[in-house]
């Protein structure tokens, strides 16, 4: 019953996002599409952080890595766009890989700096090839390169379904993964590690494979969001792309399942309109964090759950 | 294999079509008086304005200079005989939030069309959505990727050389009266890889050599360890460091070599823009060389259109606002913000601009301009405008520091910024 009531919310909110493409006004209705793909990108995040209990400030890596798997591929290559999605997946999923082996033998404080280290590394290798990535300024993918199957991701309608048919797998699949024994796992990892060894898990496996879980759903959302908009850049894998899927996270709820979407959704329209009233934004942004911190530190979903959603995934 | 569209059925446009067309029928009493308002409108322009991050000291530069502009052409009559409005909104200095201030502009303001963009980075990240909203995109940025054609037919830069230009038409000056063997120092992204290129092909076309490249890396910090990587036999040292690390930069090149023999040194004002020449720690720029985009310091020789923007923006003749001293202006690029109005406005009144429907016009229009005459329209001078590149060539000033001042030595002649096209936008769709 409860994992019906969860399902029935998780595809109500898909039915609503599927009318908003009908309904909402051009400048929301591409709004929305950024922020699915972006959603995606903090869904993996939150499986790592909220999930597992792995905080890190690295995952611009994971996401810089699909973003650049995919836009290398097209530009350089003149790979089709589902080569290139695959590619940004994969090239996620291999790289969370690769990062977790080495990161993985530490833990908290620590795992924290060297996951901000790799992914710095990251943003300055990106510097560094400048002549393949062109650097800051980054690489505009033709339009002619940016069609799906047939489908031409530069146009409106189109993206916004593509973005759609992506956020909903990512979501269905990350509300299966939560319900699953796997998920539990996590779960028994982020609360208590030495427990969990001591009833027989693995805590470097599991963690490990959520790790590379979150790192292919990051290596989606760069591929999609490259190839969708038309744009790769290292200001994309630059620190700030670390931190936004934590901020996202925490605003939303940490350890569930729509609580990166709903994150990603308030913090983009909490940046957009404090932008139109101050030039201190980001203030505006920092101040709504620390109240949130102070008297909803679960996040809005994480409060809701604990104050008698218990259902809520 | 060809590829076609393949669009959603019903589309939204057509649901929302099909809204717009029932309550234009509720309102049938009401449509020739709108259409007779629309006519008389404001125009609206949205500026993609670098307001907070890396190019907040631009950005705040850049807002006066579009206002000013703003005021003056609103006084001469607007454009059309139409008022016109500018909208300014943040992006930023970030490409992500760049690309939807252009959404947000276009689709929410209903601005006609966008201008303003300074950095390379957001004009990257923005270009591809101006592109696809059909809505004419004029940058004030100075990078090569207008004129290089990875951008698109919306895309046009019509208030500023870029740099590929700005460099080579320099380089004859400096191989001719510094020197032959050039050090470079630039920064180690997109930016600095652009002077490198240009630069040294440039400089070898003159007869001249680049002996030594040194790149810093953007996060540092520090620069004293780069300096003993100068070789001992360079005639001229070229900088072009931006970012809040210059003065630092500037000074402990300074301490390198003391009151000792050094190399003539050439910079770009990129480096000291919105700062002060005569900063303690800055004494060692007395004697060097700086390009400057537009003189900061007003030459004995300027215009009266030279005076009437300098009163019109509030600038006093050394650069620095009239209300404060210490406010220094980034006066060697915030003339394009004021000359891309001012192409605007032709080509509008070209196109005859009404509505939104006629930007594709507005681009046509600006792609069939071939120059701007010098004068309060255009006060830093003449310019020649290439269509098919949708990129402006302007005269280039080379400066000395002599006595605390940015004097002019050199002006380039306009040919000396000429290179074959490497794009033809004109050929590409809409």
């Amino acid at each position: 019953m409860k994992a019906d009531r969860a399902l029935v919310l998780h595809l109500g909110v898909l039915a609503v996002l599927l009318a908003l493409h009908f309904t909402a006004p051009a400048y929301h209705h591409t709004n929305i599409a950024r922020i699915m793909v972006l959603a995606i990108y903090a869904m993996g995040y939150n499986i790592a952080f909220g999930y597992t209990g792995l905080l890190s400030l690295g995952h611009a890596l994971l996401f810089g890595a699909g973003l650049y798997g995919a836009g290398l591929l097209v530009y350089h290559a003149d790979a089709s766009a589902p080569v290139a999605i695959i590619a940004g997946l994969l090239a996620g999923g291999a790289m969370a890989l690769a990062v977790g082996l080495l990161a993985l033998r530490t833990a908290g404080v620590a795992f924290m700096i060297v996951t901000l280290m790799f992914a710095q590394a990251g943003y300055l290798t990106v510097l560094y090839f400048g002549s393949y990535t062109r650097g800051d300024e980054g690489i505009v993918i033709p339009r002619a390169a940016r069609m799906l199957w047939g489908l031409d991701l530069s146009d409106d309608n189109t993206r916004y379904l593509i973005a759609l048919a992506l956020f909903a797998t990512a979501l269905l699949a990350n509300l299966a993964l939560a319900q699953s024994r796997f998920g539990r796992i996590m779960v028994a990892m982020r609360e208590n590690e030495e427990r969990s060894r001591m009833l027989g898990f693995n805590p470097f496996t599991v963690k490990l494979t959520a790790l590379i879980v979150s790192g292919l759903y990051s290596g989606l959302s760069g591929a999609a969001y490259g190839l969708m908009f038309g744009y790769v850049g290292a200001s994309l894998a630059s620190v700030q792309y670390s931190i936004l899927p934590l901020l996202y996270v925490l605003l939303g709820g940490a350890g569930t399942v729509l609580g990166p979407f709903l994150g990603a959704l308030l913090m983009f329209y909490l940046i957009d309109y404090a932008s139109a009233v101050t030039d201190a934004h980001q203030f505006v942004t920092g101040a709504a964090l620390v109240l949130l911190i102070l008297f909803a530190p679960k996040g809005i979903l994480g409060t809701l759950r604990a104050r008698g959603l218990k259902w809520l995934p | 294999m060809t590829n076609k569209l393949i669009t959603p059925n019903p589309s939204r446009r057509a649901v929302l079509g099909g809204m717009a067309a029932g309550g234009a029928l509720l309102a049938t009493g009401l449509a020739p008086r709108f259409a007779q308002a629309q006519s008389s409108a404001p125009i609206k322009l949205g500026f993609q304005l670098h307001r907070t991050g890396i190019g907040a000291s631009y950005g705040r530069w850049y807002e006066r200079t579009a206002t000013a502009a703003l005021n003056v052409l609103n006084e001469a009559g607007g454009i059309n005989g139409r008022p016109v409005e500018i909208v300014f909104e943040d992006d930023g200095t970030d490409p992500k939030r760049g690309a939807e201030v252009v959404e947000k502009l276009t689709s929410q303001a209903g601005c006609d069309l966008i201008f303003g963009t300074l950095f390379s980075h957001v004009v990257m990240g923005s270009a591809p959505r101006a592109g696809e909203l059909k809505v004419p995109y004029l940058v004030c940025s100075e990078g090569h990727h207008v004129a290089s054609g990875v951008l698109n037919r919306w895309t046009l830069q019509p208030g500023i050389t870029d740099v590929k230009s700005q460099v080579q038409s320099m380089a004859p000056w400096v191989t001719t009266n510094l020197g032959k063997k050039v050090t470079m120092v630039f920064p180690d992204y997109a930016f600095g890889h652009d002077h490198r290129d240009f630069f040294t092909a440039a400089v070898a076309a003159q007869g001249g050599e680049v002996i030594k490249h040194i790149a810093i890396p953007p996060t540092e910090t520090s620069f004293t360890r780069y300096f003993p990587q100068i070789p001992s036999d360079t005639e001229v040292l070229y900088h072009v460091m931006v970012g809040p690390a210059v003065l630092t930069f500037v000074k402990e090149l300074g301490e390198f070599y003391g009151t000792g023999a050094r190399p003539e040194i050439f910079g770009f004002i990129d480096s000291l823009e919105a700062v002060n020449i005569a900063s303690p720690g800055l004494e060692f720029l007395e004697g060097t060389h700086f390009w400057e985009g537009h003189p900061r310091y007003k030459q004995a020789d300027a215009s009266e259109a030279e005076g009437f923007y300098r009163a019109a923006i509030g600038v006093d003749d050394t650069g620095a606002s009239v209300s404060d001293p210490a406010d220094v202006a980034t006066y060697a690029h915030m003339f394009s913000a004021w000359e891309t109005l001012f192409t605007v406005k032709v080509a509008m009144e070209a196109a005859g601009y009404q509505s939104t429907a006629d930007r594709q016009k507005v681009v046509e229009a600006m792609e069939a301009m071939t120059d701007f005459a010098e004068g309060n329209d255009h006060p830093q001078g003449p310019k020649v405008f290439n269509g098919k590149t949708h990129q402006a060539f302007g005269l280039q000033s080379i400066s000395k520091v002599e006595g605390g001042k940015l004097m002019r030595v050199h002006q380039t002649a306009m040919e000396d910024g000429f290179y074959p096209d490497e794009v033809d936008y004109t050929s590409m769709s809409f």
